[in-house]
Protein backbone atom coordinates (compact mmCIF):
# COMPACT_ATOMS: atom_id res chain seq x y z
CA UNK A 1 0.00 0.00 0.00
CA UNK A 2 1.82 3.76 -1.05
CA UNK A 3 0.05 6.68 -1.27
CA UNK A 4 0.63 9.57 -4.19
CA UNK A 5 0.02 13.13 -3.50
CA UNK A 6 0.44 15.11 -6.54
CA UNK A 7 1.76 18.21 -5.21
CA UNK A 8 0.10 21.91 -5.46
CA UNK A 9 2.61 24.09 -6.93
CA UNK A 10 4.30 27.09 -8.80
CA UNK A 11 6.93 25.53 -10.05
CA UNK A 12 9.14 27.65 -7.51
CA UNK A 13 7.21 26.34 -4.04
CA UNK A 14 5.32 23.84 -3.16
CA UNK A 15 1.63 25.40 -1.93
CA UNK A 16 0.17 25.24 1.70
CA UNK A 17 -2.62 22.92 0.07
CA UNK A 18 0.04 19.99 -0.05
CA UNK A 19 0.92 20.33 3.04
CA UNK A 20 -2.93 19.30 4.07
CA UNK A 21 -2.96 16.55 1.63
CA UNK A 22 -0.20 15.04 2.95
CA UNK A 23 -1.41 15.08 6.42
CA UNK A 24 -4.64 13.38 4.72
CA UNK A 25 -2.16 10.49 2.73
CA UNK A 26 -0.73 10.25 6.17
CA UNK A 27 -3.99 8.92 8.20
CA UNK A 28 -4.48 6.71 5.61
CA UNK A 29 -1.38 4.39 7.09
CA UNK A 30 0.48 3.58 3.81
CA UNK A 31 4.10 5.06 2.66
CA UNK A 32 3.74 8.44 1.33
CA UNK A 33 5.32 9.75 -2.20
CA UNK A 34 4.59 13.20 -3.53
CA UNK A 35 4.86 13.83 -7.40
CA UNK A 36 5.81 17.20 -8.17
CA UNK A 37 5.00 17.71 -11.99
CA UNK A 38 6.06 21.34 -13.30
CA UNK A 39 8.45 22.95 -15.69
CA UNK A 40 12.08 24.20 -14.21
CA UNK A 41 10.74 23.22 -10.66
CA UNK A 42 13.53 22.25 -9.19
CA UNK A 43 13.02 24.00 -6.08
CA UNK A 44 9.58 23.21 -5.99
CA UNK A 45 10.66 18.92 -6.23
CA UNK A 46 13.32 20.47 -3.26
CA UNK A 47 10.95 21.89 -1.07
CA UNK A 48 8.61 18.52 -1.14
CA UNK A 49 11.49 16.39 -0.06
CA UNK A 50 11.09 18.32 3.18
CA UNK A 51 7.80 17.71 4.35
CA UNK A 52 7.88 15.61 7.39
CA UNK A 53 6.17 12.02 6.64
CA UNK A 54 7.05 12.03 3.14
CA UNK A 55 9.44 8.88 1.26
CA UNK A 56 9.73 9.85 -1.54
CA UNK A 57 9.62 12.82 -4.24
CA UNK A 58 8.80 12.46 -7.92
CA UNK A 59 10.03 15.40 -9.78
CA UNK A 60 8.94 15.41 -13.53
CA UNK A 61 9.70 18.11 -15.61
CA UNK A 62 9.01 19.32 -18.88
CA UNK A 63 7.64 22.30 -20.69
CA UNK A 64 4.26 20.32 -21.18
CA UNK A 65 3.71 20.31 -17.32
CA UNK A 66 4.39 24.04 -16.66
CA UNK A 67 0.98 25.59 -17.34
CA UNK A 68 -0.45 22.45 -15.33
CA UNK A 69 -2.73 21.75 -18.09
CA UNK A 70 -5.32 19.03 -16.99
CA UNK A 71 -4.54 16.44 -19.90
CA UNK A 72 -0.70 16.16 -19.65
CA UNK A 73 -0.80 16.46 -16.02
CA UNK A 74 -3.73 13.55 -15.90
CA UNK A 75 -1.07 11.57 -18.37
CA UNK A 76 1.62 12.00 -15.96
CA UNK A 77 0.03 10.96 -12.75
CA UNK A 78 -1.24 7.66 -15.16
CA UNK A 79 2.06 7.21 -16.05
CA UNK A 80 2.97 6.07 -12.47
CA UNK A 81 -0.32 5.41 -11.13
CA UNK A 82 -0.46 1.22 -11.32
CA UNK A 83 2.38 1.65 -8.52
CA UNK A 84 -0.35 3.28 -5.82
CA UNK A 85 -3.56 2.29 -4.13
CA UNK A 86 -4.24 5.79 -3.21
CA UNK A 87 -3.73 8.90 -5.53
CA UNK A 88 -4.71 12.15 -3.45
CA UNK A 89 -5.19 15.69 -5.00
CA UNK A 90 -5.63 18.80 -2.92
CA UNK A 91 -9.83 20.36 -3.43
CA UNK A 92 -8.09 23.28 -5.16
CA UNK A 93 -9.46 24.60 -8.51
CA UNK A 94 -6.04 22.47 -9.86
CA UNK A 95 -6.63 19.27 -8.02
CA UNK A 96 -10.15 18.88 -8.92
CA UNK A 97 -9.35 19.73 -12.61
CA UNK A 98 -7.15 16.99 -12.90
CA UNK A 99 -8.21 14.22 -10.61
CA UNK A 100 -11.76 13.12 -12.66
CA UNK A 101 -9.43 12.35 -15.44
CA UNK A 102 -6.93 10.28 -14.18
CA UNK A 103 -10.05 8.22 -12.20
CA UNK A 104 -12.14 7.76 -15.02
CA UNK A 105 -8.59 7.01 -16.80
CA UNK A 106 -8.06 4.11 -14.45
CA UNK A 107 -11.90 3.60 -14.16
CA UNK A 108 -12.48 3.53 -10.90
CA UNK A 109 -15.17 6.36 -8.54
CA UNK A 110 -13.23 9.30 -7.19
CA UNK A 111 -14.53 10.26 -3.50
CA UNK A 112 -14.15 14.32 -3.84
CA UNK A 113 -13.27 16.51 -0.67
CA UNK A 114 -12.64 13.79 2.22
CA UNK A 115 -12.83 15.58 5.62
CA UNK A 116 -11.95 12.86 7.62
CA UNK A 117 -9.96 9.29 7.12
CA UNK A 118 -11.75 6.70 8.63
CA UNK A 119 -10.18 3.36 7.06
CA UNK A 120 -7.99 3.01 3.60
CA UNK A 121 -11.39 2.75 1.97
CA UNK A 122 -13.58 4.74 4.04
CA UNK A 123 -13.83 8.23 4.23
CA UNK A 124 -16.14 11.25 5.34
CA UNK A 125 -17.43 13.93 2.77
CA UNK A 126 -19.56 16.87 2.65
CA UNK A 127 -22.63 16.93 0.61
CA UNK A 128 -25.66 19.23 0.28
CA UNK A 129 -23.13 22.55 1.15
CA UNK A 130 -22.01 20.76 3.97
CA UNK A 131 -25.72 20.08 5.41
CA UNK A 132 -24.91 16.47 5.49
CA UNK A 133 -22.06 14.70 6.00
CA UNK A 134 -21.70 10.88 4.15
CA UNK A 135 -19.78 8.25 5.16
CA UNK A 136 -18.41 6.39 2.26
CA UNK A 137 -16.78 3.65 1.08
CA UNK A 138 -14.86 2.66 -2.20
CA UNK A 139 -14.54 -1.14 -3.92
CA UNK A 140 -12.56 0.39 -6.57
CA UNK A 141 -8.76 -0.94 -6.28
CA UNK A 142 -7.04 2.36 -6.50
CA UNK A 143 -9.11 5.23 -5.00
CA UNK A 144 -8.60 8.54 -6.21
CA UNK A 145 -9.33 11.20 -3.87
CA UNK A 146 -9.65 14.89 -3.17
CA UNK A 147 -8.76 16.27 -0.03
CA UNK A 148 -10.67 19.19 1.72
CA UNK A 149 -7.42 21.11 3.23
CA UNK A 150 -10.00 22.84 5.46
CA UNK A 151 -10.29 19.22 7.20
CA UNK A 152 -6.53 18.23 8.01
CA UNK A 153 -3.64 19.93 9.58
CA UNK A 154 -0.73 21.03 7.49
CA UNK A 155 2.13 18.74 7.68
CA UNK A 156 5.33 20.16 9.44
CA UNK A 157 8.25 20.30 7.54
CA UNK A 158 11.85 18.50 8.13
CA UNK A 159 12.25 15.52 6.17
CA UNK A 160 14.80 14.47 4.18
CA UNK A 161 13.08 12.27 1.15
CA UNK A 162 14.61 11.41 -2.05
CA UNK A 163 14.37 12.87 -5.11
CA UNK A 164 13.42 10.74 -8.16
CA UNK A 165 13.53 12.54 -11.98
CA UNK A 166 10.90 11.16 -14.22
CA UNK A 167 10.40 12.04 -17.68
CA UNK A 168 7.69 14.41 -19.00
CA UNK A 169 4.37 13.38 -20.29
CA UNK A 170 4.00 14.35 -23.65
CA UNK A 171 1.78 17.05 -24.89
CA UNK A 172 -1.91 16.41 -25.50
CA UNK A 173 -1.50 18.42 -28.32
CA UNK A 174 -5.48 19.44 -27.92
CA UNK A 175 -5.31 22.54 -25.51
CA UNK A 176 -2.64 25.35 -24.79
CA UNK A 177 -2.05 27.36 -22.24
CA UNK A 178 -2.87 31.42 -23.19
CA UNK A 179 -2.61 33.72 -20.55
CA UNK A 180 -3.15 34.12 -17.02
CA UNK A 181 -4.71 37.09 -14.98
CA UNK A 182 -3.28 36.86 -11.40
CA UNK A 183 -5.20 39.18 -9.04
CA UNK A 184 -2.00 41.03 -7.33
CA UNK A 185 -2.25 41.43 -4.07
CA UNK A 186 -0.21 42.05 -0.83
CA UNK A 187 -2.61 39.95 1.56
CA UNK A 188 -2.25 36.53 2.19
CA UNK A 189 -4.53 34.28 0.14
CA UNK A 190 -7.87 33.77 1.23
CA UNK A 191 -7.80 30.02 1.56
CA UNK A 192 -4.32 30.02 3.59
CA UNK A 193 -5.00 33.34 5.66
CA UNK A 194 -5.21 32.79 9.45
CA UNK A 195 -7.83 36.00 9.58
CA UNK A 196 -10.24 36.67 6.78
CA UNK A 197 -12.44 40.09 6.47
CA UNK A 198 -15.47 39.35 4.12
CA UNK A 199 -18.31 41.75 2.78
CA UNK A 200 -21.63 41.18 1.51
CA UNK A 201 -24.17 42.79 -0.50
CA UNK A 202 -25.14 45.17 2.17
CA UNK A 203 -21.78 47.08 1.54
CA UNK A 204 -23.54 48.36 -1.58
CA UNK A 205 -21.44 49.40 -4.22
CA UNK A 206 -17.19 48.71 -5.17
CA UNK A 207 -16.53 51.85 -4.18
CA UNK A 208 -17.99 50.95 -0.26
CA UNK A 209 -16.58 47.45 -0.57
CA UNK A 210 -12.82 48.44 -0.64
CA UNK A 211 -13.42 51.80 1.66
CA UNK A 212 -14.71 49.56 4.31
CA UNK A 213 -13.27 46.72 4.20
CA UNK A 214 -9.56 47.64 3.03
CA UNK A 215 -8.51 49.51 5.99
CA UNK A 216 -10.25 46.68 8.23
CA UNK A 217 -8.22 43.93 6.62
CA UNK A 218 -4.91 45.93 6.30
CA UNK A 219 -5.16 46.26 10.46
CA UNK A 220 -5.57 42.87 10.96
CA UNK A 221 -3.06 41.75 8.11
CA UNK A 222 -6.35 39.49 6.74
CA UNK A 223 -7.31 38.61 3.60
CA UNK A 224 -10.40 39.77 2.01
CA UNK A 225 -13.37 37.52 1.27
CA UNK A 226 -17.25 38.27 0.02
CA UNK A 227 -20.24 36.41 -0.49
CA UNK A 228 -21.58 35.49 -3.66
CA UNK A 229 -24.40 38.22 -3.35
CA UNK A 230 -21.32 41.08 -3.28
CA UNK A 231 -19.32 38.95 -6.05
CA UNK A 232 -22.94 38.72 -8.25
CA UNK A 233 -23.49 42.63 -7.39
CA UNK A 234 -19.94 42.91 -8.18
CA UNK A 235 -18.80 44.75 -5.45
CA UNK A 236 -15.76 42.06 -5.24
CA UNK A 237 -13.66 39.96 -7.08
CA UNK A 238 -14.97 36.32 -8.17
CA UNK A 239 -11.89 34.52 -6.94
CA UNK A 240 -13.01 36.27 -3.86
CA UNK A 241 -16.19 34.22 -3.35
CA UNK A 242 -16.82 32.47 -0.24
CA UNK A 243 -18.88 29.22 -0.12
CA UNK A 244 -20.20 25.87 -1.04
CA UNK A 245 -19.32 26.77 -4.69
CA UNK A 246 -16.27 29.36 -3.77
CA UNK A 247 -13.16 28.92 -1.66
CA UNK A 248 -14.02 27.07 1.73
CA UNK A 249 -11.97 28.23 4.45
CA UNK A 250 -11.57 27.76 8.24
CA UNK A 251 -9.46 30.70 9.29
CA UNK A 252 -8.70 31.58 12.79
CA UNK A 253 -10.76 34.51 12.86
CA UNK A 254 -13.90 35.25 10.08
CA UNK A 255 -15.47 38.78 10.51
CA UNK A 256 -18.92 38.66 8.53
CA UNK A 257 -19.80 42.51 7.77
CA UNK A 258 -23.51 42.62 6.31
CA UNK A 259 -23.37 38.78 4.86
CA UNK A 260 -26.43 37.62 6.18
CA UNK A 261 -25.91 34.22 5.92
CA UNK A 262 -27.28 31.97 3.11
CA UNK A 263 -26.14 28.48 3.81
CA UNK A 264 -24.52 28.68 1.05
CA UNK A 265 -22.34 30.77 2.48
CA UNK A 266 -22.23 28.81 5.97
CA UNK A 267 -20.40 26.42 3.87
CA UNK A 268 -17.66 27.83 3.10
CA UNK A 269 -16.61 29.73 6.32
CA UNK A 270 -18.42 27.61 9.07
CA UNK A 271 -15.24 25.89 10.34
CA UNK A 272 -13.55 28.84 10.91
CA UNK A 273 -12.37 28.92 15.00
CA UNK A 274 -13.74 32.54 15.49
CA UNK A 275 -16.27 34.24 13.68
CA UNK A 276 -17.82 37.46 14.22
CA UNK A 277 -20.59 38.79 12.03
CA UNK A 278 -21.51 42.51 11.97
CA UNK A 279 -25.17 42.67 10.71
CA UNK A 280 -27.81 45.76 11.83
CA UNK A 281 -30.59 42.76 10.80
CA UNK A 282 -30.96 41.25 14.41
CA UNK A 283 -32.60 37.84 12.07
CA UNK A 284 -29.48 37.34 9.93
CA UNK A 285 -28.94 33.70 10.08
CA UNK A 286 -25.40 34.38 10.48
CA UNK A 287 -25.57 34.93 14.02
CA UNK A 288 -26.65 31.66 14.54
CA UNK A 289 -23.21 30.74 13.84
CA UNK A 290 -21.23 33.31 15.24
CA UNK A 291 -18.95 33.64 18.38
CA UNK A 292 -19.49 37.56 18.69
CA UNK A 293 -22.08 38.79 17.15
CA UNK A 294 -22.59 42.72 16.83
CA UNK A 295 -26.18 44.03 15.60
CA UNK A 296 -25.39 47.39 14.53
CA UNK A 297 -24.62 49.01 10.64
CA UNK A 298 -21.40 47.86 9.33
CA UNK A 299 -20.87 51.81 8.14
CA UNK A 300 -19.97 53.09 11.36
CA UNK A 301 -19.11 49.59 13.28
CA UNK A 302 -16.21 48.84 11.21
CA UNK A 303 -14.16 51.80 10.97
CA UNK A 304 -14.95 52.38 15.24
CA UNK A 305 -13.13 48.69 14.86
CA UNK A 306 -10.61 49.98 12.83
CA UNK A 307 -10.15 52.61 15.43
CA UNK A 308 -10.04 50.54 18.06
CA UNK A 309 -7.31 47.57 17.17
CA UNK B 1 -22.01 22.53 -35.23
CA UNK B 2 -23.96 20.41 -32.32
CA UNK B 3 -23.85 20.74 -28.58
CA UNK B 4 -24.70 18.30 -25.89
CA UNK B 5 -25.58 19.82 -22.41
CA UNK B 6 -25.78 17.70 -19.67
CA UNK B 7 -28.78 18.76 -16.97
CA UNK B 8 -29.43 17.42 -13.25
CA UNK B 9 -32.49 17.16 -11.22
CA UNK B 10 -31.69 17.91 -7.83
CA UNK B 11 -33.24 18.94 -4.95
CA UNK B 12 -33.80 23.04 -5.39
CA UNK B 13 -30.97 25.36 -4.41
CA UNK B 14 -33.10 26.96 -1.61
CA UNK B 15 -34.37 23.73 0.09
CA UNK B 16 -32.37 22.49 3.26
CA UNK B 17 -32.28 19.26 3.20
CA UNK B 18 -33.20 16.86 6.29
CA UNK B 19 -30.60 13.92 7.01
CA UNK B 20 -33.33 10.83 7.54
CA UNK B 21 -33.49 9.33 10.87
CA UNK B 22 -32.04 6.08 10.20
CA UNK B 23 -29.06 8.22 8.59
CA UNK B 24 -29.10 5.70 5.46
CA UNK B 25 -29.57 9.41 3.30
CA UNK B 26 -31.35 12.73 3.06
CA UNK B 27 -34.83 12.98 2.85
CA UNK B 28 -35.75 14.32 -0.09
CA UNK B 29 -39.35 12.59 -0.28
CA UNK B 30 -41.62 15.70 -1.17
CA UNK B 31 -39.06 18.62 -1.58
CA UNK B 32 -39.07 20.43 -4.60
CA UNK B 33 -36.74 19.75 -7.24
CA UNK B 34 -35.14 21.66 -10.16
CA UNK B 35 -32.64 21.88 -12.49
CA UNK B 36 -28.99 22.24 -11.05
CA UNK B 37 -28.23 26.01 -11.08
CA UNK B 38 -24.74 25.47 -12.97
CA UNK B 39 -26.56 23.10 -15.67
CA UNK B 40 -28.64 26.09 -16.18
CA UNK B 41 -25.91 28.28 -16.57
CA UNK B 42 -24.89 25.11 -19.42
CA UNK B 43 -27.50 25.22 -21.00
CA UNK B 44 -27.94 29.01 -21.49
CA UNK B 45 -24.52 29.32 -22.89
CA UNK B 46 -25.25 27.08 -25.41
CA UNK B 47 -28.34 28.71 -26.58
CA UNK B 48 -26.42 31.82 -26.78
CA UNK B 49 -24.21 30.17 -28.93
CA UNK B 50 -27.00 28.91 -31.40
CA UNK B 51 -28.32 32.54 -31.65
CA UNK B 52 -24.84 34.20 -32.44
CA UNK B 53 -25.23 31.36 -34.94
CA UNK B 54 -21.74 29.39 -34.45
CA UNK B 55 -24.21 26.21 -33.23
CA UNK B 56 -26.75 24.80 -35.02
CA UNK B 57 -28.72 22.71 -32.69
CA UNK B 58 -28.61 22.53 -28.58
CA UNK B 59 -29.01 18.81 -27.17
CA UNK B 60 -30.45 18.26 -23.92
CA UNK B 61 -29.42 15.31 -22.14
CA UNK B 62 -30.16 13.96 -18.32
CA UNK B 63 -29.62 10.56 -16.99
CA UNK B 64 -31.79 9.63 -13.75
CA UNK B 65 -35.78 8.89 -13.27
CA UNK B 66 -38.78 9.25 -15.10
CA UNK B 67 -39.00 12.74 -13.83
CA UNK B 68 -35.93 14.27 -15.40
CA UNK B 69 -38.29 15.15 -18.31
CA UNK B 70 -39.47 18.22 -16.57
CA UNK B 71 -35.98 19.24 -15.86
CA UNK B 72 -35.17 18.31 -20.12
CA UNK B 73 -38.68 20.25 -20.79
CA UNK B 74 -37.04 23.16 -18.81
CA UNK B 75 -33.68 23.00 -21.06
CA UNK B 76 -35.88 23.14 -24.13
CA UNK B 77 -38.07 26.30 -22.97
CA UNK B 78 -34.38 27.63 -22.45
CA UNK B 79 -33.98 27.14 -25.94
CA UNK B 80 -32.35 23.55 -26.39
CA UNK B 81 -33.91 21.85 -29.63
CA UNK B 82 -33.96 18.38 -28.22
CA UNK B 83 -33.85 16.48 -25.15
CA UNK B 84 -32.49 12.96 -24.67
CA UNK B 85 -33.31 11.00 -21.09
CA UNK B 86 -31.21 7.93 -20.11
CA UNK B 87 -33.97 6.56 -18.07
CA UNK B 88 -32.94 4.06 -15.03
CA UNK B 89 -33.78 4.14 -11.08
CA UNK B 90 -30.33 2.95 -10.04
CA UNK B 91 -28.30 5.04 -8.28
CA UNK B 92 -26.11 7.20 -11.03
CA UNK B 93 -22.24 8.35 -9.85
CA UNK B 94 -20.27 10.57 -11.34
CA UNK B 95 -18.32 7.61 -13.52
CA UNK B 96 -21.50 6.00 -14.81
CA UNK B 97 -23.17 9.56 -15.83
CA UNK B 98 -19.94 10.15 -17.72
CA UNK B 99 -19.83 6.73 -19.49
CA UNK B 100 -23.57 7.23 -20.44
CA UNK B 101 -22.79 10.42 -21.67
CA UNK B 102 -19.55 9.12 -23.46
CA UNK B 103 -22.25 6.55 -25.47
CA UNK B 104 -24.22 9.72 -26.31
CA UNK B 105 -21.02 11.86 -27.50
CA UNK B 106 -20.21 8.94 -29.93
CA UNK B 107 -23.87 9.05 -31.19
CA UNK B 108 -24.55 12.71 -31.69
CA UNK B 109 -20.86 13.72 -32.60
CA UNK B 110 -21.45 17.24 -30.80
CA UNK B 111 -18.71 19.62 -31.23
CA UNK B 112 -18.75 20.88 -27.87
CA UNK B 113 -20.48 19.06 -24.89
CA UNK B 114 -21.08 21.85 -22.00
CA UNK B 115 -21.42 20.81 -18.10
CA UNK B 116 -22.17 22.63 -14.78
CA UNK B 117 -18.81 22.20 -13.05
CA UNK B 118 -20.73 20.66 -9.54
CA UNK B 119 -24.17 19.19 -8.76
CA UNK B 120 -25.08 20.97 -5.64
CA UNK B 121 -26.05 17.60 -4.45
CA UNK B 122 -23.16 15.25 -4.70
CA UNK B 123 -20.94 18.66 -4.63
CA UNK B 124 -18.75 16.09 -6.38
CA UNK B 125 -16.96 18.31 -9.29
CA UNK B 126 -16.19 15.54 -11.77
CA UNK B 127 -18.41 14.01 -14.41
CA UNK B 128 -17.31 16.56 -16.95
CA UNK B 129 -13.43 16.23 -16.31
CA UNK B 130 -13.97 11.81 -16.58
CA UNK B 131 -16.71 12.07 -20.00
CA UNK B 132 -13.61 14.49 -21.42
CA UNK B 133 -11.11 11.64 -20.14
CA UNK B 134 -13.38 8.71 -21.98
CA UNK B 135 -13.80 10.46 -24.80
CA UNK B 136 -10.39 11.39 -25.06
CA UNK B 137 -11.09 15.29 -25.15
CA UNK B 138 -9.16 18.67 -24.01
CA UNK B 139 -11.24 20.48 -21.43
CA UNK B 140 -11.72 23.71 -19.96
CA UNK B 141 -13.27 23.77 -16.32
CA UNK B 142 -14.74 26.22 -14.25
CA UNK B 143 -15.53 28.78 -17.13
CA UNK B 144 -15.99 32.37 -16.68
CA UNK B 145 -16.12 32.81 -20.88
CA UNK B 146 -15.89 31.32 -24.02
CA UNK B 147 -15.66 32.28 -27.29
CA UNK B 148 -16.22 29.41 -30.30
CA UNK B 149 -15.16 29.25 -33.57
CA UNK B 150 -15.00 26.77 -35.91
CA UNK B 151 -12.49 24.28 -34.40
CA UNK B 152 -11.33 26.27 -31.52
CA UNK B 153 -12.24 27.25 -28.11
CA UNK B 154 -11.34 30.15 -26.23
CA UNK B 155 -11.93 29.74 -22.35
CA UNK B 156 -11.34 32.09 -19.65
CA UNK B 157 -11.70 29.86 -16.24
CA UNK B 158 -11.72 30.92 -12.94
CA UNK B 159 -8.54 29.95 -10.91
CA UNK B 160 -7.53 30.02 -7.24
CA UNK B 161 -6.23 33.69 -7.47
CA UNK B 162 -7.42 35.21 -10.70
CA UNK B 163 -8.23 33.74 -13.87
CA UNK B 164 -6.84 31.57 -17.09
CA UNK B 165 -7.17 31.73 -20.44
CA UNK B 166 -6.90 28.04 -22.25
CA UNK B 167 -7.49 27.62 -25.94
CA UNK B 168 -8.78 24.07 -26.71
CA UNK B 169 -9.72 22.19 -30.01
CA UNK B 170 -12.30 21.17 -30.75
CA UNK B 171 -14.59 18.81 -29.90
CA UNK B 172 -14.05 19.47 -25.98
CA UNK B 173 -15.66 19.49 -22.81
CA UNK B 174 -16.44 22.64 -21.08
CA UNK B 175 -17.95 23.03 -17.57
CA UNK B 176 -19.43 25.86 -16.05
CA UNK B 177 -18.80 28.56 -13.58
CA UNK B 178 -21.29 31.03 -11.77
CA UNK B 179 -20.50 33.92 -13.60
CA UNK B 180 -20.54 32.99 -17.28
CA UNK B 181 -23.71 33.97 -18.06
CA UNK B 182 -27.21 34.82 -16.13
CA UNK B 183 -29.98 32.36 -17.47
CA UNK B 184 -33.25 34.11 -18.78
CA UNK B 185 -36.56 33.61 -17.34
CA UNK B 186 -38.39 30.68 -19.50
CA UNK B 187 -41.44 32.20 -20.49
CA UNK B 188 -45.24 30.28 -20.85
CA UNK B 189 -44.85 30.57 -24.96
CA UNK B 190 -41.46 28.96 -24.71
CA UNK B 191 -42.91 26.21 -21.99
CA UNK B 192 -45.37 25.37 -24.15
CA UNK B 193 -43.26 24.98 -26.89
CA UNK B 194 -40.50 22.59 -25.34
CA UNK B 195 -43.59 20.37 -24.94
CA UNK B 196 -43.68 19.73 -28.39
CA UNK B 197 -40.25 19.08 -28.92
CA UNK B 198 -38.46 15.94 -29.56
CA UNK B 199 -37.32 14.01 -26.34
CA UNK B 200 -36.18 10.30 -27.00
CA UNK B 201 -35.46 8.16 -24.36
CA UNK B 202 -33.06 4.85 -23.88
CA UNK B 203 -31.75 2.51 -20.87
CA UNK B 204 -28.24 2.40 -19.75
CA UNK B 205 -28.66 -1.31 -21.38
CA UNK B 206 -29.44 0.64 -24.70
CA UNK B 207 -26.23 2.20 -24.33
CA UNK B 208 -24.03 -0.81 -23.87
CA UNK B 209 -23.00 1.14 -19.84
CA UNK B 210 -23.13 -0.60 -16.52
CA UNK B 211 -24.16 1.91 -14.05
CA UNK B 212 -23.11 0.12 -10.90
CA UNK B 213 -22.24 2.31 -8.14
CA UNK B 214 -18.64 2.08 -6.90
CA UNK B 215 -19.00 3.75 -3.87
CA UNK B 216 -20.93 3.11 -1.29
CA UNK B 217 -22.55 5.24 1.10
CA UNK B 218 -22.07 3.64 4.48
CA UNK B 219 -23.88 7.11 6.59
CA UNK B 220 -25.18 9.93 6.25
CA UNK B 221 -25.84 12.12 9.32
CA UNK B 222 -25.59 15.93 10.21
CA UNK B 223 -22.87 18.06 10.89
CA UNK B 224 -21.44 18.78 13.86
CA UNK B 225 -24.05 22.04 14.85
CA UNK B 226 -21.77 25.10 15.69
CA UNK B 227 -23.61 26.57 18.72
CA UNK B 228 -24.57 30.58 18.41
CA UNK B 229 -22.17 32.51 20.91
CA UNK B 230 -23.19 35.59 22.51
CA UNK B 231 -24.10 39.19 20.96
CA UNK B 232 -21.70 42.06 21.73
CA UNK B 233 -23.37 45.46 22.90
CA UNK B 234 -20.32 47.64 21.12
CA UNK B 235 -17.26 47.66 19.55
CA UNK B 236 -15.13 47.95 22.47
CA UNK B 237 -16.54 45.16 23.75
CA UNK B 238 -15.98 43.07 20.50
CA UNK B 239 -12.16 44.02 20.40
CA UNK B 240 -11.90 43.01 24.09
CA UNK B 241 -14.06 39.61 23.54
CA UNK B 242 -11.05 38.83 20.38
CA UNK B 243 -7.72 39.95 22.49
CA UNK B 244 -9.10 38.44 25.89
CA UNK B 245 -11.39 35.67 25.51
CA UNK B 246 -10.77 34.18 21.89
CA UNK B 247 -7.42 35.43 21.89
CA UNK B 248 -7.29 35.34 18.24
CA UNK B 249 -6.31 38.98 17.87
Amino acid sequence: MTSLVIAEHDNASIKGATLNTVTAAAAIGADVHVLVAGHNAGAAAAAAAQIAGVSKVIHADGASLEAGLAENVAAQVLAIASNYTHILFPATANGKNVAPRVAAKLDVGQISDITKVDSPDTFERPIYAGNAIATVQSADAVKVITVRTTGFDAAATGGAAAVETAGAAADSGKSSFVGREVTKSDRPELTAAKIIVSGGRALGSSEKFNEVMTPLADKLGAAIGASRAAVDAGYAANDLQVGQTGKIVAPQLYVACGISGAIQHLAGMKDSKVIVAINKDPEAPIFSVADFGLEADLFTAVPELVAAL
Amino acid sequence: MKVLVAVKRVVDYNVKVRVKSDNSGVDIANVKMSMNPFDEIAVEEAVRLKEKGVVTEVIAVSCGVAQCQETLRTAMAIGADRGILVETAEELQPLAVAKLLKALVDKEQPGLVILGKQAIDDDCNQTGQMLAALADMPQATFASKVELTADKASVTREVDGGLETLAINLPAVITTDLRLNEPRYVTLPNIMKAKKKQLDTFKPEDLGVDVAPRIKTLKVVEPAKRSAGIKVPDVATLVDKLKNVAKVI
